[in-house]
């Protein structure tokens, strides 16, 4: 039902973060996750991080998603 | 002259003989010059292609594009699909009175350079403006005629057994026009795939003199476009999802919003069927980021299959409405 | 064999790679209430429909609810008669439209499971931290635990076992399923939503029936964790109580849904617009109820293809893209 994506938190402004999915960024807002800090993942649902996800997971996704990157090019 | 549109810029007078004139001596030629009622054109070949597109696309600046770039080029590339080589181009505003005249002028210069750049010429035109809130802002109308005087030629349906090009990755025009419009605020924004396809058509007809069938998939995106000539050529189709090209950062966006990047427009891309002997030159001559995606089949007639990731096949129908950010 | 999967994402990602396709006959995958747009009554869109025709009133939505019919008509066709309806990407979106135009009434449409509710706690928590008055809320939100055990308790429905939604689960935590699993003995595995996932979750759940146990099993490692997340519930029990609930299709199922509580109540847009609404009457021949519970499939509907589709959705589930039906129509 509920569409999240993971996204690398980079910079945090109070209560709100700027984060990576990728290739495109988004300011969020942290308002519903707490003790969230820079280069965490986190899976972002309707402008919210709703959680944490485990780093080595999360980096292998975006580390796939790099080398798409450079294959695509 | 008056810093917005009115009335008086549409009704015949002295006002709209100004923006005419400004208008046309940024698009300056001989023919259009002549500013006669028709453009009176001397075309030494026989064969001709003709079309028409209007355009009233919101917003009308956006990254990689505006309203005024997207008017040639489609008009350009409809023309180029049926492999004729663009040459004249007629140009018509529709204007709602109040519109800032700095836009009109920065819309039309931006024809100008694509005109010069797919190398085509404005031979004739018009401006109606209209009652304010019975128009929204601008609209622009197109029409072009191109010449078949390239060696090769496009026909109109795929054959049997046809290998399917495309030149590059898909739905950029769709999702950055989007995240302008609705203003998402994803940075760096997605710029919008907007180009003429003219030289690539020109360079694929040098090397292959017998294409099957050519179309730009805009509104609709990739998929609507395969199954439109699916349809009219009474073939069924097979594409490859691990194969169709996307930057990821349009694909990530496309997630996030939830969109099906295969029904969102494009506006700088087009698919290739030709035969399969012939399907490496072609691709080599459309350059590297081309990629085969597909083929046609003799089986599942006027439909579409799509090989999944996973290895299952699945139908890949039309459009059927129009896609809405969504968080489900 | 027959799993349900409770999530529309799940419906339209199965749907989409063909894994349906791929699993041996014996397992048969049905689709249960998964899609908020789906469960959501007639009646609640009815009273929004009802709402954007007050003057001064701008309605905010997640674009998913735009095509969905109440008894005469949808948010698209209101729009078209000139209501200011606006989709938003997030529900902070809407309030900072609310900042913008403070002489009208912003409302925002709000409908979602667990996963979204909290972002809109959270929104009502910043709405009276800077004092706006002019935005409301229409809460439509459901909860997904006491519908599996509507489910699980149901004689018409036969269900070996769920597949529970990764990201409701996510807030929600596993620990939210264990009930369901032990006493009503239904094999629970929360599965995230790449293929991959899909296919394990879905095999881990084929083990515990054949074994014949029933617990709770964590597909998702990476995102869910036994209590969830705390602080998002938290906030969202701040705001809102648990009340009963009437979902389309399934009917009225107890404390399965939220209302506001007392100290937010300025910001319940049904408190705030005391509209009438029409008595809703559902479309005939529709048996979108049956297929949100997996008693049929879209292909037993009479309607299905014939009147409804997508462009003209008559039920819910034709609805949604992630709708069982529009997912049927598209993909099958």
């Amino acid at each position: 039902m509920c569409l999240a994506i993971p996204a690398k938190v980079k910079k945090i402004e109070e209560n709100m973060a700027v984060v990576d999915f990728g290739g495109v960024r988004k300011k969020i807002s942290l308002g519903i996750l707490s003790s969230v800090e820079e280069d965490d993942y986190v899976l972002v649902h309707a402008g919210f991080a709703i959680g944490k996800l485990e780093k080595t997971e999360a980096e292998n996704t975006l580390k796939v998603l790099k080398e798409l990157e450079e294959v695509a090019r | 002259m008056n810093k917005i549109i009115t009335l008086s810029h549409g009704n015949g007078g002295r006002l709209m003989h100004e923006l005419i004139e400004t208008l046309r001596l940024k698009f300056s030629n001989k023919i259009l010059n002549e500013l006669s009622d028709a453009a009176e054109l001397n075309i030494k070949e026989k064969k001709l292609t003709f079309s028409t597109d209007s355009y009233v696309v919101k917003p009308l600046f956006f990254p990689g594009g505006d309203i005024g770039k997207l008017a040639v080029f489609g008009t350009v590339n409809d023309i180029s699909m049926r492999g004729g080589k663009p040459v004249f181009i007629s140009l018509a505003f529709i204007i709602e009175e109040g519109f800032p005249i700095q836009q009109l002028e920065k819309i039309a210069h931006s024809i100008k350079q694509a005109a010069a750049k797919a190398k085509v010429l404005i031979v004739t035109g018009d401006i109606k403006v209209v009652e304010k809130g019975a128009a929204d802002k601008i609209y622009i109308n197109t029409a072009g005629i191109g010449a078949m005087d390239y060696s090769g030629s496009v026909g109109t349906k795929a054959k049997v057994d046809d290998v399917i090009i495309i030149n590059g990755g898909i739905a950029e025009h769709g999702m950055a026009v989007l995240n302008a419009r609705e203003k998402l605020g994803f940075t760096p924004s997605i710029r919008s795939d907007c180009r003429n396809l003219n030289f690539e058509v020109e360079r694929c007809l040098k090397d292959s003199k017998n294409i099957s069938v050519m179309r730009d998939p805009t509104r609709g995106g990739l998929a609507t476009a395969l199954n439109e000539i699916a349809h009219s050529s009474n073939v069924g189709i097979e594409i490859y999802e691990k194969d169709i090209p996307i930057k990821p950062s349009v694909k990530r966006l496309c997630d996030v919003l939830g969109f099906d990047p295969l029904y969102v427009a494009n506006e700088g891309k087009f698919i290739c069927f030709v035969n399969e002997k012939n399907a490496k030159k072609v691709k080599r001559a459309i350059g590297p980021q081309a990629a085969i995606i597909g083929r046609v089949t003799s089986v599942h007639k006027k439909e579409v299959y799509l090989k999944t990731k996973i290895g299952s096949t699945r139908i890949l129908p039309m459009l059927e409405t129009d896609q809405l950010p969504r968080i489900c | 064999m027959k799993l349900m999967e409770v999530c529309g994402t799940h419906t339209v990602n199965i749907a989409r790679s063909g894994i349906k396709k791929l699993l041996p006959k014996e397992i048969e995958l049905i689709s249960g209430p998964g899609c908020p747009v789906c469960v959501t009554d007639q009646s609640d869109i009815d009273r929004a429909i009802e709402i954007v025709k007050i003057k001064d009133v701008i309605m905010t939505t997640f674009g998913d609810m735009m095509r969905v019919p109440g008894t005469k008509s949808s948010f698209m066709d209101a729009k078209r008669d000139g209501a200011d309806i606006r989709i938003v990407y997030s529900c902070l979106d809407a309030l900072n439209i609310a900042c913008s135009n403070p002489a009208k009434r912003i409302v925002f449409m709000g409908v979602g499971f667990e996963t979204t509710s909290p972002t809109i706690a959270a929104t009502i928590l910043e709405a009276k931290r800077q004092k706006i008055r002019n935005f409301f809320v229409l809460s439509n939100f459901k909860l997904i635990p006491p519908a599996l055990v509507a489910i699980a308790k149901s004689d018409r429905v036969k269900v070996n076992g769920f597949v529970c939604p990764g990201h409701v689960s996510v807030i929600i935590g596993s620990a939210a399923y264990v009930e369901i699993a032990k006493r009503y003995k239904m094999p629970c595995v929360i599965t995230g939503f790449d293929d991959i996932d899909i296919v394990k979750g879905i095999k881990r759940l084929v083990e515990q029936v054949k074994k014949g146990v029933s617990k709770v099993e964590i597909e998702y490692k990476r995102a869910v964790k036994k209590n969830g997340n705390a602080a998002a519930r938290r906030i969202l029990y701040s705001v809102f109580e648990t009340a009963d609930s009437d979902w389309r299709g399934l009917g009225r199922i107890k404390k399965s849904g939220l209302r506001f509580k007392k100290v937010y109540k300025d910001f319940d847009a049904e408190r705030e617009f005391k509209v009438e609404i029409p008595k809703a009457t559902s479309p005939k021949g529709c048996i979108c109820g049956e297929v949100l519970q997996g008693i049929e499939s879209p292909l037993d509907c009479k309607l299905f293809k014939k009147v409804c589709k997508p462009e003209r959705p008559i039920g819910p589930c034709m609805v949604s893209s992630e709708g069982t039906c529009a997912a049927y129509y598209k993909y099958e």
